[in-house]
């Protein structure tokens, strides 16, 4: 969209390692501070998206493909149900991460990070998915009104 | 503080009613969304601050310029009086203002939300969940299934939109195909 731009170009590829690790932060500080898996998955599809506004997002595709994005959504919901099916199968309620761990407190430790990773994944790659499809369409308006 | 801040609210929807362009819309609808997690912040509910100012502020305005780029970015010009619109506005605005006079005070350590697991959780979060920050031991563990249909329904919505946006392509990829075959014959 903003090809030409060497400003934007030179401080986005600065900023984008920063917002990645602070989603990263986000997400796995989640358990200490504020965040967790929806506030990080949104600050990661915001790093692809940003990248994408700038450098195109045929560009963008190419770092995240969209057949991962397509596979992503879904993943992240059944890493979350998988959870409460395992803690099922371990003789507790379902998402009752208790048995997880060789304590009940690791396991309920493990069970929010497991979680919260499952929410990360579907939250990133639905707000990236939403994105691929308008900008596409952009694109294809963009198209159609130069050859018309 | 709050006063200040929902001042500032007011003022945006104003500007916003106001505003003709599009462009100008979608930034302070931004804006709002940045108020009202600056509001969020001042209740101490920094993780619903965090997720209105990311998704609120950033996200929906960022997918609603892509929108914008799609569209015109003039108002339509309104086809009948505002008057139905206006009516069922203040009718619910009033209903809801008559609602909050049933609301407890605000604040107050007594109050019924504070009173019922809300202790329980404060005193036990960290010892059973290891987890110093209480929201996140509610949502994913106490609340996991809450949190479990929350995500159910990204999914859903993120599944909803590519299906609605990705048919017209469809549609187009058989008309070609249809074409061709015609030419074929």
């Amino acid at each position: 969209m903003m090809r030409d731009t060497v400003i934007l170009r030179v401080v986005v590829k600065l900023l984008l390692p920063a917002i990645l690790i602070f989603a990263l932060y986000v997400q796995f500080h989640g358990d200490y501070g504020p965040g967790g898996g929806f506030q990080a998955g949104v600050a990661a599809a915001a790093a692809i998206i940003l990248y994408g506004m700038v450098f195109g997002i045929d560009e963008a595709k190419k770092v995240v493909p969209r057949r991962i994005v397509n596979t992503m959504i879904p993943l992240g919901v059944l890493i979350f149900a998988g959870t409460g099916v395992a803690s099922l199968l371990l003789g507790e309620n379902y998402l009752d991460y208790s048995p997880l761990g060789s304590k009940p407190v690791k396991g309920q430790h493990l069970g929010i990070l497991i979680v919260e990773a499952g929410v990360f994944i579907t939250v990133a790659s639905t707000m990236l998915a939403i994105f691929y499809v308008f900008g596409g369409r952009a694109d294809e308006a963009d198209e159609k009104g130069g050859e018309g | 503080m709050n006063t200040v801040l929902l001042l500032f609210m007011v003022v945006v929807v104003i500007g916003i009613i106001r505003a003709h362009n599009l462009f100008s819309v979608v930034i302070l609808g931004g804006a709002y969304s940045f108020l009202l997690a600056t509001v969020m912040v001042v209740l101490d509910a920094v993780d619903v601050a965090m997720t209105e100012a990311a998704v609120g502020a950033g996200m929906s305005t960022v997918l609603l310029l892509a929108v914008l780029h799609l569209t015109r970015t003039r108002e339509a010009p309104l086809r009948h009086a505002p008057a139905i619109p206006l009516l069922v506005c203040l009718l619910t605005g009033s209903a809801l203002v008559y609602a909050t006079v049933d609301l407890p005070p605000f604040g107050l350590a007594d109050n019924p939300q504070n009173q019922h697991v809300a202790p329980y959780y404060l005193d036990n979060a960290e010892k059973e969940t290891k987890s110093p920050n209480v929201v996140t031991a509610v949502l994913a563990s106490y609340r996991g299934f809450d949190t479990l249909g929350e995500v159910t329904v990204i999914f859903t919505a993120g599944i909803g939109v590519l299906i609605l946006l990705s048919r017209r392509r469809r549609r187009e990829m058989i008309v070609v195909d249809e074409g061709r075959s015609k030419h074929d014959a």
